[in-house]
């Protein structure tokens, strides 16, 4: 801040505190007796009168030492303008230290794991029990505590992957986050009513499901023309792009007629954040081989 | 007392009306406030409604009990104060009907909007822009009304009272004009004028406030006539009065930033809301003990007058939460406390136990006088109720204080590899036995609350029956 806005704010800290201060030491001083006493001020507001008794003393005492208390501490600490204190604390200082005290703590315990090969990591006891409390930490809000995904959200204890379950492809996702996106009706814009009707049932018709048959084998000519540049020829979609495989009867959101048709019509947009930089990298290793683990 | 003008007349029509809404609004207010609670234990109750949801009944149980029920004894209690003390009638008995007619009015906005949503989101200032308008200009009036009657007093001096109901009458316009401070988008939808931390700034320079001046300034004032007056003896010290009175409003204002540790608020913002904070206990204790000790040679009056009772107690549940406040404005206590249901029982102690048990006093000593009748219907009846607040409050507080600590220590639990040993659903399950002694002892101050809705309809028609047999026997 400003010099003027320091000089304001020292103004009126200091000039409430010391404020304070004088009127109870001036109210004290004029005291006219120091014990209690049966005495008025003469007043009488309705019938109430008041006592001319004196501070009590051990408020008065209190009182003082609040103030004086105030004092030490803003001599201390930053609180008067730009006057940094004598401890030189800043919350943000205080936090970098914790931060650095916990990496200094907690460091070691990850970093034992951080160069064991993830497969073989999955197989250590201990690495998983950290490797589950990290889970339940950082990713359970979305995948779940069993990591069994919600709609929306993979589930992680199957053979079905998005983006690879290789134990590099794991790392990559976690540490650097993945962009699902689905165009609305694929590379197909002008689909119309019926070719999504088709396409839905075509879709379906890979795990057997299909509501209209006829439909279904119209939608081949469709899915080829809008899907497939994605999804593949067969349906069973691509790691690169993260292009879910249709024929496991596996859904990420939702596997009805209705669900399907508005991932066509509308499209999906997905996003699985970037870890680097939020966890150690011998957090996110151990994190991969429990993820790993889950399937493995 | 006689009053030095025979012919003086005060208007208690106001202050009637006040009184009785005051008891109103505490049942709705208070019954909101058991719904809600009720809601976080069996959350169904939510009725998978939007108008019922936790989220906009609970701004709606604050407003009405904060402006509803604590407003309406502020108004009824200062009236009659500022009357009596000053032996002088209020200066316009359509102002004052302006105040009652408005105030109700703008509740009753409040009962409509905030179930429907509208909200500009500022706690314990959701009301959008139109209502707070009409807030101002209602507050206006009132200022109006009783800094006029102070004027025309016919006592040399301003009692105590008054100085508290005037720091609360003035603060609380400014703290509402500046905190509301908005660009207006539709009807029923506005912008802060404030961003970022300023806006949270200000929202907590008002939060704090809300509390420092509306419910603690203002039932100062409340205390500094009803305690004397129900105890029958002189103020214990004019000097301790004058002290903690400017300490009080002096400090007060500066201890919003406490709300924002660890924020991006500015550390000296932070540090000078702490210390202040902490400055702030021997002004608040200065009420209580000029409160207690007046009662010093009137203790065996506890025995026979529950009215003296809920004084009393309110005031010890005063100086507990503003010890306890200052405590939790420490940052590190705060950075355990923050955001756990310890801040919900420390309000709630103070809500309950110190705002609510000195305006059902008052209102109870106000009742019979104002009706002209001799005592309340029931004595029996406000001992009950006594009883039923009092372990309301207890039962209340104690379970958020185990829930408040146990959450703070769950969320920074860790593991020796440095990871959280509890998620957040294990913290908030293992809070469900605290949720329902809450709700117990919501719905046990409630029955208290309905208890003296009955006693006091009782005692006014007693005044009414007397009033209809006398026309017939003077018929006759």
């Amino acid at each position: 801040m400003s010099t003027f806005w320091s000089v304001w704010v020292i103004v009126i800290v200091l000039g409430t505190i010391f404020g304070c201060a004088w009127l109870l030491l001036a109210t004290r001083k004029g005291q006219t007796n120091d014990t209690e006493t049966e005495n008025t001020t003469g007043h009488s507001y309705d019938g109430i009168e008041e006592y001319d008794n004196p501070l009590p003393k051990w408020w008065f005492y209190l009182y003082l030492g609040t103030c004086v208390f105030a004092l030490g501490y803003l001599a201390l600490y930053p609180g008067l303008g730009n006057y940094e204190g004598l401890l030189g604390w800043t919350s943000t200082n205080q936090w970098e230290a914790e931060v650095q005290e916990a990496e200094e703590k907690y460091g070691p315990i990850y970093a034992q794991f951080g160069e064991t090969p993830i497969p073989e990591l999955a197989q250590n006891e201990d690495a998983m029990k950290i490797g589950q409390r990290l889970f339940a930490n950082n990713c359970s809000v979305c995948h779940g505590t069993a990591a069994r995904g919600q709609v929306g959200f993979p589930n992680l204890t199957d053979d079905d992957w998005l983006w690879g379950g290789e134990p590099e492809q794991i790392l990559h996702s976690i540490a650097k986050g993945r962009q699902g996106n689905m165009t609305p009706k694929g590379v197909m814009p002008n689909m119309t009513n019926e070719q999504v009707d088709q396409v839905v049932n075509y879709v379906l018709s890979f795990s057997g499901r299909e509501k209209d048959a006829e439909a279904a084998e119209a939608g081949a000519a469709v899915f080829a023309q809008a899907c497939t540049a994605c999804h593949g020829a067969d349906g069973t979609g691509m790691q690169a792009v993260g292009a879910p495989n249709l024929t496991d009867n596996i859904w990420l959101y939702g596997s009805t007629y209705e669900w399907i048709k508005e991932t066509v019509v509308n499209g999906r947009q997905n996003q699985m954040p970037a870890q680097e930089g939020r966890l150690t990298d011998d957090q996110i290793h151990i994190l991969a081989a429990y993820v790993y683990s889950l399937s493995n | 007392m006689s009053t030095v003008n025979a012919n003086l007349t005060y208007n208690y029509t106001v202050v009637r009306q006040f009184a009785i809404m005051t008891v109103v609004w505490g049942i709705v207010g208070m019954s909101l406030g058991v719904l809600i609670a009720a809601q976080l234990v069996w959350p169904t109750l939510n009725l998978d409604l939007p108008f019922t949801h936790f989220g906009r009944l609970r701004p709606l149980h604050t407003n009405a009990v904060i402006f509803g029920f604590g407003g309406s004894a502020l108004f009824a209690t200062s009236y009659y104060v500022v009357q009596r003390t000053c032996q002088a009638r209020l200066i316009s008995d359509g102002l004052a009907a302006f105040t009652f007619w408005g105030w109700q009015a703008i509740l009753i906005a409040a009962v409509i909007t905030l179930p429907m949503g509208l909200t500009s989101t500022k706690e314990y200032a959701e009301l959008e822009w139109p209502i707070d308008i009409a807030i101002t200009i209602v507050w206006v009036t009132y200022a109006l009304v009783f800094f006029g009657t102070i004027t025309k007093r016919s006592t040399p001096h301003i009692y105590v009272a008054n100085w508290f109901y005037g720091g609360f009458i003035l603060t609380v316009a400014m703290l509402h004009i500046f905190n509301n401070m908005a660009l207006p988008a539709t009807a029923f939808k506005s912008y802060s004028a404030y961003a970022g931390v300023t806006d949270a700034m200000m929202q907590w320079w008002y939060g704090h406030n809300a509390v420092g001046f509306y419910l603690t300034a203002g039932f100062l004032g409340m205390m500094y006539y009803f305690v004397p007056k129900q105890a029958d003896r002189p103020v214990y010290s004019y000097r301790l009065s004058i002290v903690h009175f400017w300490a009080l409003i002096a400090t007060y204002v500066w201890a919003g930033g406490h709300h924002l540790h660890y924020s991006a608020l500015p550390d000296w913002a932070q540090t000078a809301g702490m210390v202040m904070s902490l400055i702030l206990l021997a002004p608040s204790w200065g009420g209580m003990i000029n409160g207690m000790m007046t009662l010093s040679g009137a203790w065996h009056k506890l025995r026979t007058d529950p009215i003296l009772r809920f004084l009393v107690v309110s005031l010890s549940f005063y100086g507990m939460s503003t010890f306890e406040g200052p405590m939790m404005a420490i940052k590190t206590v705060n950075a355990l406390s923050h955001n756990t249901d310890w801040t919900i029982g420390h309000v709630h102690s103070g809500a309950l136990g110190w705002v609510a048990m000195i305006s059902i006093g008052s209102i109870y000593h106000l009742i019979p006088k104002l009706w002209g009748v001799k005592a309340m219907y029931s004595t029996a009846l406000i001992n009950v109720h006594f009883w039923l607040a009092t372990v309301g409050t207890v039962l209340y507080i104690a379970a958020m204080w185990v829930n408040g600590i146990m959450q703070g220590l769950m969320w920074r639990a860790v593991n020796e590899d440095g990871t959280l040993t509890y998620s957040f659903v294990e913290a908030l399950e293992a809070s469900y036995p605290g949720y329902l002694v809450r709700f117990i002892g919501g719905a046990t101050f409630l029955t208290g609350m309905l208890i003296m809705a009955y006693n006091v309809y009782m005692t006014v028609r007693q005044k009414e029956a007397a009033a209809e047999s006398n026309a017939a026997t003077q018929a006759a």
